[in-house]
């Protein structure tokens, strides 16, 4: 009897592992899908408030850096509003276009850069017309998407995720590529699919293409740093150095497209007819 | 101070010493220590094995919601807590311990304790950075994390270790 209590004890202790195993796995996935936002629920007020606790004791440290960040941006913003300045009328329509974009300032409350999989949260949420599917740009470039609110807090996907993929364009001739991280170093990233015919040299810079409608088009992303030719095959890749530092990311903007939800209906209304 | 207060505070410290410290370690970009783990390591030689089990779970979880990786954590974890009775008998031999003692350097020894620690925190990141990676691809790359993470946290742990272990008189 002692013996048959004791085998259902041990049983008892495999069954509960199996069980919680198959818990882990099942959330595991639901995070792989990650537009499905089963993040949500992780970007709590709770932990977002002690993560933005943390953060604010780190601020300190790092004020000057911030400050100087924060100055450099100021500055390229006065650059490009004397050039809006001095727009004639015939140009005005690039200016009308431009003005479908809202941003709002947030700051990063918690940032990896280390893990295959990266996440940055953020201290506004719906709260502050924060939605899912909204770019996420530092003061330097490009940072992420945003894949989950909560009322105060927003969790994004950083450009630093095997998930990620981002359509591209070289600024000098608008030629479409796509980005992706490939989970080693935070400071590089891939361009994949560049096609055959261009010949990207180092120092070339890429910029968002805006085809995805979540970034406007002509958000810095990085310079090439080297071009791989792939035999025998029709698109060649490219490593590239991210403009944002990752690392140092701490203040950044919510891009919101206030045309998004006009631009998917229109998209979805060409599929069905 | 007894066991629930004891182990209570030890939760939520290796937590807080996770998030805000440890997390913040960036060598390389390939060294991710967590020290987390020390807690279920610590846990009484007596627990029952399903709190065991869902202490460690909880543990995870835990992690999982400050890092914003669901699942991730709390399944490494939870290998860990499911080996931990294996790895002591193993390491124990004939004798296995059967007390409301933690295990620790003082009536075990270092070398028990190393050998304990190390196998269960090399399962744990062998079992945490394949199911980070989601696949084998990379393979080199993810035993390279793994190696070097282990030492990482085998290093600060048996510093904790030492530091929070009375010496005898």
């Amino acid at each position: 009897m002692r013996n048959l209590f004791r085998f259902f004890l041990k049983q008892n202790f495999v069954l509960l592992f199996m069980l919680l195993g198959a818990l882990s796995i099942w959330l595991l996935t639901k995070s792989h899908t990650y537009h499905r936002a089963a993040i949500v629920n992780t970007t709590s007020n709770f932990t977002g408030g002690i993560l933005a606790f943390g953060a604010s004791i780190g601020d300190y440290f790092r004020l000057k850096e911030t400050s100087n960040q924060l100055a450099e941006q100021n500055a390229r913003l006065q650059e490009k509003l004397y050039f809006y300045e001095h727009l004639n009328d015939s140009l005005l329509i690039e200016l009308v276009d431009s003005v479908g974009f809202e941003y709002i300032p947030a700051r990063v409350v918690s940032n990896t850069v280390h893990l295959r999989n990266n996440y940055i949260i953020i201290n506004k949420g719906s709260k502050h017309g924060i939605e899912k599917e909204m770019g996420l740009v530092s003061p330097s470039g490009i940072a992420g998407i945003v894949i989950g609110v909560s009322e105060n807090y927003a969790t994004a996907l950083s450009i630093l995720h095997t998930h990620a993929r981002l359509s591209i364009k070289f600024s000098k001739n608008n030629q479409l590529a796509n980005l992706v991280w490939h989970g080693k170093d935070f400071k590089k990233g891939i361009v994949e699919d560049i096609p055959t015919h261009l010949s990207p040299a180092p120092g070339d810079t890429l910029v968002t293409s805006g085809h995805s409608f979540i970034f406007p088009e002509g958000i810095m992303v990085g310079t090439v740093l080297e071009y791989f030719e792939q035999e025998g095959r029709g698109l060649n890749e490219a490593s590239i150095q991210f403009s944002t530092d990752f690392n140092k990311l701490k203040y950044v903007y919510v891009v919101n497209n206030r045309n998004q939800n006009e631009i998917e209906a229109l998209l979805k209304l060409n599929v069905y007819e | 101070m007894n066991s629930y207060a004891k182990n209570a505070i030890r939760f939520v410290l290796l937590l807080l010493l996770q998030v805000f410290i440890v997390n913040n370690i960036r060598i390389g970009g390939y060294i991710n220590p967590y020290v987390y783990v020390l807690f279920v390591l610590l846990l009484p030689f007596s627990i029952p094995g399903w709190l065991l089990l869902i202490l460690g779970f909880g543990m995870g979880l835990a992690v999982d919601l400050f890092m914003a990786t669901p699942g991730l954590h709390a399944g490494a974890t939870l290998l860990l807590a499911f080996m931990r009775p294996a790895v002591i008998r193993l390491v124990s031999g004939a004798q296995s311990p059967d007390t409301d003692e933690s295990p620790g350097i003082s009536d075990k020894g270092k070398r028990w304790f190393i050998t304990y620690s190390f196998t269960l925190i090399l399962l744990h990141h062998t079992v945490l950075f394949f199911l980070e990676a989601f696949s084998f691809a990379r393979f080199t790359d993810t035993i390279l994390r793994i190696s070097l993470s282990t030492l990482f946290t085998e290093l600060i742990i048996l510093l904790i270790v030492f530091f929070i272990t009375k010496p005898k008189k």
